[in-house]
């Protein structure tokens, strides 16, 4: 994942109510339809899980993206990282990982978080040749990550510069289950008490709170399996297996 | 593709086995570990469940149970879980429980096998079979060790000299610097040949010659059999020359023949084993019994704990630091009951000084406190002797008090009149013990049944220690007493983090390694060592008449055996260490000072220990046939 600000990071990622009481089955059926590129039609066409779906009955992919920076009309993905779940096994046989040359200018700033330099990028494939690849390797399941906006808003971006068409998609976002997972703590009485500051719901601190390992951030491989050990932690402190998946998804 | 799983590559590289483990197969187990999470209580493997996965643990801790659902251990990060059902192809036996939340990476079965069959490192690591890797351990440990091992052959150069018994002094003499050597042995005269008995019947040194024929002003024609030493202490070519020095010092002798099948093949003589092994211990008690005071004797005392981590740098097995610290410890005691006489003079009627405990079982360490008694000829009358025996036991034991050997906290010291008693008394103390035996009566005796006599009418001491096999072997109340005792003290379940761990869960900061390993093991040893009538006081002696009289399931002895060592070596190595460092050595031991190397092994020793125990509690019921 990218870098996020503090303003982003404090404030409750809440999903909108509109995507919350999306129907994600007949949506999917529609964009089916309406959609010409045919590794995306495959991707509507594999269909979604029901809403009522246990969660642990869900195969889920965690995914991470690193970018040029935070403006998704200036920047573009340099690197995508993703690992296949379910609630009780991370496989990483199945996990992939690309460079790619992005394409915008990568700032020297962006450069400093992830490590992804210009040399690294100058014989990387285009972002283009990757697409089919990624969207066959989503299709069928749910995706994860720390902090939606970015993903879904960058890979909408760049589908759109490439083969015209934008993508929509639910989403599990661990930052946003995080901060409603937070929420009891930060209103509780000993906080105002002691004036805590409110619990961080940045990746390695969500993390720190399950008592996971800690990772070297900015690597979208390394940052995707992050993400889905924090979603298998999540699970098994606060939810039952049988939560419907339309509860934590938007 | 090769995706790089760096989290996951760099964590295993850390930790052995993998590391190991070639890059490029750290690489390919690192791209296809699993990853699982499970929070604090939750179960990760149920009793009976088939498993295809070998659990290696990346943060947090797991507990792992019994079937009866007893603790068996705790894990923690690097350690691991599951091979054993992977290897032997069968359900879980021993259901694991998250005791923190923890994230585990997990192996694949095929990929574990792979491992398993091509790389030796990993598989040697990985053989939980716990007593083979103890076993290993020790074996290893022992190839290293190239002085102390050697065995007495090597230090024989030629055949002995011998001549038959009724040959003259003269010629005996004239043959002896011909050949130029110093001894001679003795055969039987060639009629007698015939008999099965070995053909050596005595020996003849230069100082026999000198002592027993020139000084008694005897005619140098008389036979050699006149003036031959008939005391013949053997030893086999196959023994350590450190037993040879042992025999030689206990018998006070200067020559051995060696045996090679009851045949001599040799003699070595205490010169041969000084000049194999320049600075030992045999110095050490040398100056012992050349000390002329208390003060002298007071002196000695760095020198034990010198000849003590000498031997530990040689990498001497305990047997042999436990013998030598044992024979030290006899020899401070017979130079302080031979400097009482000279201070009190002769003694009234007859008396045998003995020493109790670990000094009997010649397992002697450099930290022990003095255990003793005396036994009295039955002619003593306490009014009329009581006064200098008493006095003779304040002088040893202040003495050894003085010289190193604190005095014993349960006051089983030859100064306790109750400890200084005539012969008859001893006899039915014994009887009493084994025949009305109680667990509370044998609690403070049990020291008893380790005994040895040290000075003086050493003999009595062998007529208890008869009366002892001959009573105790076949009564099962007193057997049970006996075990019921050995089960106070009991084994930590292992060690996790820097804590010891114990069977309730509980964690302590430090182990004390005689109270939760030496001294219980010795006293499981010690019940089936009475149960069977065994003769020996050694532990390790004890085990091999044990073994003989095949008792224990098969591969325990043996397991036995390499636990003991196991235990005592870190005492003693720890010992050691404190004295390099100017600390004040104990038995106790933190385990933040112990390798993972001897935290592994010393838990498996426990292991061993423990269900030794459970075997002890089950053989010998009260009532129960052995």
């Amino acid at each position: 994942m990218f870098y996020l600000g503090k303003n982003q990071l404090t404030g409750e990622a809440q999903p909108s109510p509109k995507a919350k009481h999306t129907d994600w089955t007949k949506r999917f059926e529609l964009l089916e339809k309406t959609c010409k590129y045919p590794a995306l039609k495959a991707f509507y066409q594999s269909g979604i899980v029901a809403g009522s779906t246990p969660i642990s009955d869900v195969p889920m992919v965690a995914l991470d993206f690193e970018t040029t920076g935070l403006d998704v009309n200036n920047d573009s993905i340099v690197s995508i990282g993703l690992v296949d779940m379910s609630t009780t096994r991370i496989r990483c046989a199945n996990a992939k990982h690309w460079l790619v040359k992005p394409d915008s200018q990568l700032r020297s700033k962006s450069v400093v978080v992830h490590g992804i330099t210009h040399s690294a990028v100058a014989d990387a494939p285009d972002f283009s040749t990757v697409i089919d690849q990624l969207l066959q390797h989503l299709q069928g399941k749910i995706i994860v990550v720390h902090h939606s906006p970015i993903e879904r808003a960058f890979l909408n971006a760049a589908l759109k510069r490439h083969i015209n068409e934008g993508i929509e998609f639910p989403v599990i976002d661990t930052m946003a289950l995080e901060a409603r997972f937070c929420r009891k703590i930060n209103k509780s009485i000993w906080r105002l008490l002691l004036s805590r500051k409110p619990a961080s719901i940045r990746l390695t601190d969500s993390r720190t709170r399950y008592h996971l390992p800690y990772y070297r951030q900015h690597h979208a491989m390394t940052d995707a399996l992050a993400c889905a050990e924090l979603l298998q932690a999540q699970c098994a402190t606060h939810l039952k297996p049988d939560t419907p998946v339309n509860t934590l998804w938007s | 593709m090769q995706i790089e799983q760096s989290e996951v590559l760099d964590f295993l590289r850390r930790h052995p086995p993998f590391s190991s483990l070639p890059d490029e197969e750290l690489a390919s187990v690192a791209n296809n570990v699993e990853v699982a999470y499970y929070r604090a209580q939750s179960t990760i493997l149920q009793l009976g469940q088939d498993n295809y996965q070998w659990y290696v643990i990346r943060s947090g801790a797991v507990e792992v149970f019994r079937r009866d659902g007893q603790l068996y251990n705790r894990l923690e990060a690097g350690d691991f879980f599951g091979e054993q059902s992977l290897m032997h192809n069968r359900p879980i036996r021993f259901p694991v429980i998250a005791f923190e939340d923890t994230l585990v990476y997990l192996i694949g079965k095929e990929k574990f096998n792979y491992l398993f069959d091509n790389f030796e490192g990993f598989a040697d690591y990985v053989e939980v079979e716990d007593q083979t890797r103890l076993r290993q351990s020790i074996a290893k440990r022992e190839d290293d060790n190239t002085l102390l091992t050697a065995k007495v052959e090597t230090l024989i150069t030629s055949l002995p000299v011998t001549v038959c018994s009724s040959t003259t002094v003269h010629q005996a003499a004239i043959q002896m610097t011909e050949q130029n050597v110093s001894s001679l042995l003795i055969t039987r005269s060639e009629e007698d040949q015939t008999e099965q008995s070995l053909p050596v019947i005595g020996i003849v040194t230069d100082s026999d010659i000198r002592r027993r024929l020139v000084a008694e002003g005897f005619s140098c024609d008389i036979p050699v059999a006149e003036i031959m030493n008939t005391e013949l202490i053997y030893v086999q070519s196959n023994q350590f020359i450190f037993e040879a020095m042992m025999l030689m010092l206990k018998h006070n002798v200067q020559y051995l023949p060696v045996l090679k099948k009851s045949r001599p093949i040799g003699l070595i003589s205490h010169l041969d084993i000084l000049r194999y092994e320049s600075q030992n211990s045999l110095f050490l008690v040398k100056n012992i019994f050349s000390a002329q005071s208390l003060d002298e004797l007071t002196a000695l005392t760095n020198g034990v704990q010198e000849c003590f981590t000498r031997m530990v740098q040689q990498d001497a097995n305990s047997q042999m630091i436990g013998n030598a610290m044992a024979v030290v410890g006899r020899s401070f005691k017979q130079r302080l009951c031979e400097l009482a006489e000279i201070h009190l003079g002769p003694p009234p009627v007859p008396y045998c000084f003995l020493a109790l405990g670990s000094m009997a079982r010649g397992e002697q360490l450099i930290v022990t406190d003095q255990d003793n008694a005396i036994i009295l000829d039955n002619s003593f009358q306490p009014s009329l002797h009581d006064e200098y025996f008493a006095a003779l036991a304040s002088f040893v034991c202040d003495g050894l008090a003085r010289c190193g050997y604190s005095y014993c906290t349960g006051d089983i010291m030859a100064t306790n009149s109750r400890w200084r008693q005539p012969l008859a008394i001893w006899q039915q103390y014994f009887s009493q013990w084994i025949e009305q035996p109680s667990a509370e009566s044998l609690l403070h005796s049990a020291i008893f049944f380790d005994l040895e006599g040290v000075w003086g009418q050493i003999q009595w001491a062998e007529q208890l220690n008869r009366l002892i096999r001959q009573k105790s072997n076949k009564n099962s109340r007193f057997l049970a007493c006996m075990a019921r005792n050995a089960l106070l003290r009991t084994p930590p379940l292992g060690f996790f983090k820097d804590f010891v761990m114990e069977t309730d869960g509980r964690q302590t900061n430090s182990i004390n390694m005689k109270r939760r390993g030496t001294a219980p093991l010795a006293d499981l040893v010690r019940v089936h060592a009475l149960a069977v009538g065994s003769s020996a006081r050694n532990t390790f002696e004890r085990l091999e008449d044990i073994f003989e009289a095949g008792i224990l399931p098969p591969g325990r002895g043996q397991d036995l055996r390499d636990s003991l060592e196991f235990i005592a070596m870190v005492r003693i190595r720890h010992q050691a260490l404190d004295i390099q460092l100017n600390h004040e050595p104990d038995n106790n031991i933190e385990p933040e000072y112990l390798s993972d190397f001897e935290r592994k092994n010393l838990k498996e020793a426990f292991q061993i220990l423990s269900s030794a125990q459970r075997f002890m509690k089950f053989k010998y019921q009260p009532g129960r046939v052995n």
